[in-house]
């Protein structure tokens, strides 16, 4: 019974992470049509902006709670100077090449900032504990667990209504819907693709950076540990069906919870675990559970 | 098929080409006949995606078939004590093209990104069982000691060399010829336009399959050849999907033009790489990326296309 709940509470703080993580992924992909490499790279810049602004400001003896602002405000910033640079600079001239090609334009860009990170912060771990302590821990059903893991799952519902809330009730949102239906009625409506776009990749990539940023008090942010993470929300999204939140949602729950069990049981299937459900739902269904069927075009 | 062969001009410099390379590594200092040989080993591999990728389709999962290669070749040693490079080199095929021929069947129904991310999953596969098996070597791999030809234990790599450069101009000969049959010249129909490719009668999924197969086998034998050079096999720098990202980098720098492109992309590569080390060991992603993006937004055919104009002047002018 422990073991169960153990492996349940895990699973279900490992998928909050992946799904706030994956959304930005899934929300880029249904607007643009841009599977994003850069994703991890915008997950290691929240990370390290988070470990490092929390790490200064321990050291100037601010309160333990500005950690949490610094964790919001860091991967706000990086998405919005990444997120807008990235799209106007490189991605706005890549629009009419194939896909396959901008996935490979957003590798490049993942490859260049990831060395970026190095350069700017070196080779050392950041440690950001300082919002873990300060929760400190609860008794769960005979199980001790930090309290900031556990806020992961409120900040991945809120992510969740965030996200249902502006598409389906405000002006944005719909805008969103149109342009996601069809790109050039919508540019003959007047509606201001560029725009959407622009705000769609800020918006996902501040998601991804707050991923980043919200589980950094938890690990030791060390260089290259974006790399794993993109290659997971791919398989998070890709099973759930790319470009569908609810699709995100499903998929981070499945590979999280597929995921603990794996740990607890079966450590040497971890990653098996996780790349074989994703190979046989790409089998089954090849365009994931959740993607709206598409018309083959002629 | 040899008199095709050399009648073909591609085919014909290539071989004179590989000749004085081959010639060329006895006098050449070891870090660099290594480089070279590790290069070419990467070329082959190159070449296999390269005949995916004039069909538009690109795959991030082809370290499975390198990393199959690789460690077939370290399992026959270790297990099996063969160590003699044909057999080892077969092997690394075969593995490969066993493995490339079953899931052929399911990816030749996917193109674009669901190609690229299947694949990619598929190779992640291999990669979490090889991490976490201590039969398979784990995270440490192995190493792959003896290399030896027909029961002849050479000195030193240069038999290595030429044996490599052996196979990869078997390698580019087979491919430069499939190229030019009417199977090949599907590859550019299909890109345009499947549905009618199906309507003049052929089997796209077929054609598809046939070319997975054959660029399967090319990164299984590149595989073998790359843990004959380097003398050992982890996960890491075999299976990992960074290791098909570096493959599907080389194939866009070289250029998808012809196919002496892979092999001059694959050396070049090793090179800058050295250099890259070299002069500044942190920023060799940024390089890379940096390559990348410029290659794209300037040089859409690659280095070849750099190649091909002199190139092509000096056949006009032959005649």
């Amino acid at each position: 019974m422990q073991l169960i709940t153990t492996m349940l509470l895990d699973g279900l703080s490992y998928a909050s992470y992946l799904f706030i993580v994956s959304v930005g992924l899934t929300i880029i992909f249904g607007v643009m049509k841009i599977l994003n490499v850069a994703h991890g790279a915008f997950y290691a810049w929240g990370a390290y902006g988070a470990a490092y602004t929390i790490g200064l400001a321990s050291d100037n003896d601010w309160p333990d709670w500005a950690g949490f602002v610094l964790i919001f405000g860091s991967a706000i910033l990086v998405g919005l100077v990444l997120g807008a640079l990235i799209e106007r600079v490189i991605l706005r001239k890549m629009y009419h090449e194939e896909e396959v090609l901008i996935v490979l334009a957003t590798f490049g860009i993942f490859l260049i900032l990831e060395d970026v990170i190095l350069l700017v912060f070196g080779v050392n771990p950041y440690f950001a504990y300082q919002p873990m302590a300060l929760l400190g821990s609860i008794k769960m059903g005979g199980i001790i667990r930090d309290v900031y893991s556990l806020t992961l799952f409120g900040l991945a519902i809120l992510v969740a209504l965030g996200c249902w809330y502006g598409l389906n009730k405000t002006k944005w949102g719909k805008l969103l819907s149109v342009v996601i239906f069809d790109r050039e009625i919508s540019l003959a409506m007047g509606i201001n693709v560029q725009m959407v776009y622009l705000v769609t990749f800020i918006l996902g990539a501040t998601l991804g950076a707050l991923g980043g940023a919200y589980i950094a008090p938890t690990i030791s942010v060390a260089p290259g540990f974006g790399i794993d993470v993109i290659v997971l929300s791919f398989a998070v999204v890709v099973i759930g069906g790319m470009g569908s939140i609810p699709g995100a949602l499903i998929g981070s729950l499945m590979v999280g919870i597929l995921r603990a069990i794996a740990v607890h049981k079966f450590p040497e299937f971890e990653l098996f675990v996780i790349f074989a459900v994703m190979a046989v739902v790409l089998m089954i269904r090849p365009e994931g559970l959740f993607a709206p069927e598409k018309a083959r075009r002629i | 098929m040899l008199a095709t062969a050399m009648n073909d001009k591609t085919i014909r410099w290539a071989v004179i080409g590989f000749a004085i390379l081959a010639a060329a590594g006895w006098l050449l200092p070891a870090w660099i006949l290594n480089n070279v040989m590790f290069g070419l080993a990467r070329g082959l591999a190159v070449l296999g995606l390269l005949v995916l990728w004039r069909t538009g389709l690109v795959s991030f999962g082809h370290a499975l078939y390198f990393g199959l290669g690789a460690y077939a070749v370290a399992l026959l040693e270790k297990y099996a004590g063969v160590t003699d490079v044909f057999l080892k080199f077969a092997a690394a095929t075969l593995v490969a093209g066993i493995c490339g021929f079953l899931l052929g069947f399911v990816l030749r129904n996917y193109r674009a990104i669901f190609f690229a991310m299947l694949s990619l999953a598929f190779s992640m596969v291999l990669y979490g069982v090889l991490v976490k098996m201590e039969v398979l070597g784990s995270t440490d791999g192995f190493s792959v000691t003896q290399n030896t030809i027909l029961g002849w234990n050479p000195d030193g790599k240069y038999a290595l060399f030429c044996f490599i450069i052996l196979a990869c101009v078997v390698a580019l000969s087979a491919v430069q010829l499939y190229l030019k049959s009417a199977l090949g010249y599907l590859t550019t129909a299909i890109r345009d336009n499947e549905l009618r490719v199906e309507y003049l009668g052929y089997s796209v999924a077929r054609a598809i399959h046939i070319k997975y197969l054959a660029s399967a086998c090319l990164a299984g034998a590149a595989g073998g050849a790359m843990a004959m050079a380097l003398g050992q096999v982890d996960p890491d720098s075999m299976v990992n999907w960074t290791v098909s990202g570096e493959l599907v980098f080389i194939t866009i720098m070289a250029g998808a033009g012809s196919v002496v492109a892979p092999f001059i992309g694959a050396i070049v590569f090793e090179f800058i790489r050295t250099y890259a080390f070299e002069l500044a060991p942190q920023a060799w992603q940024l390089i890379v990326g940096g390559t990348l993006l410029a290659i794209i937004f300037f040089l859409p055919g690659g280095i070849w296309s750099l190649l091909e104009k002199p190139w092509a002047k000096k056949e006009a002018d032959n005649g």
